[in-house]
């Protein structure tokens, strides 16, 4: 148990970290809520997970600790995203398609730089 | 032994999103920066817990988690409509 608690806090550590290189590195918002979210869900999750592994006498605290990082980081991601194209972020210059800008109220966003 | 490559990891983590929340040229760059920081330190609060054996550390990283939230909710709801 505690062999595998270990595994799983190597991944979790990996995890964040990669997460942290994406956020780093990625060219725009939208890139970079992308890594940042998702890499960083997982390595909390699991991170947390592992400790509870770890420690049997913390695994419950550690699951509600996981589970509300489960469900709170997408809606605050979302949120940000959502808030950020309102606000009139451009996308970076060689992404594809823009799906908003099939709607009226996309397409009414001033555009501005900064 | 293992528990310094764990913490190199998360420290390089911290770093990168501290990097991202100091040069990020717009407002929502700089909150993704701090959102990503939060979750890392959840994870290495729940860490410090288990390396240090004290419990309490747990409800501090479940506190932090909830302030976090409340915070970025605020300022996404801050930049769409404004105060």
């Amino acid at each position: 148990m505690h062999i595998f608690g270990e595994i799983l806090i190597g991944i979790g550590a990996a995890f964040l970290f990669l997460g942290g290189l994406g956020i780093f590195r990625l060219p725009d918002v939208y890139n970079r809520l992308q890594a940042g979210t998702k890499c960083t869900t997982l390595g909390a999750f699991s991170t947390v997970l592992g400790v509870g592994f770890m420690q049997p006498q913390w695994m419950a605290r550690s699951i509600v600790i996981a589970l509300f990082i489960l469900l709170t980081n997408p809606i605050s991601a979302h949120a940000l995203a959502r808030a950020s194209y309102k606000s009139g972020v451009k996308l970076w210059e060689k992404s594809v398609v823009d799906r908003c800008q099939e709607f009226e109220e996309c397409r009414e966003i001033p555009k501005e730089e900064g | 032994m293992i528990w310094l490559v764990f913490f190199s990891f998360i420290a390089a983590g911290i770093a990168l999103c501290l990097a991202r929340a100091a040069l990020g040229p717009t407002t929502p760059d700089r909150v993704v920066g701090v959102d990503g920081m939060v979750t890392i330190s959840i994870a290495l609060m729940v860490l410090l817990a288990s390396f240090f054996d004290r419990a309490i550390y747990l409800d501090v990283a479940l506190v932090y988690a909830v302030l976090g939230f409340i915070g970025v909710l605020a300022v996404a709801r801050y930049l769409e409509r404004g105060i």
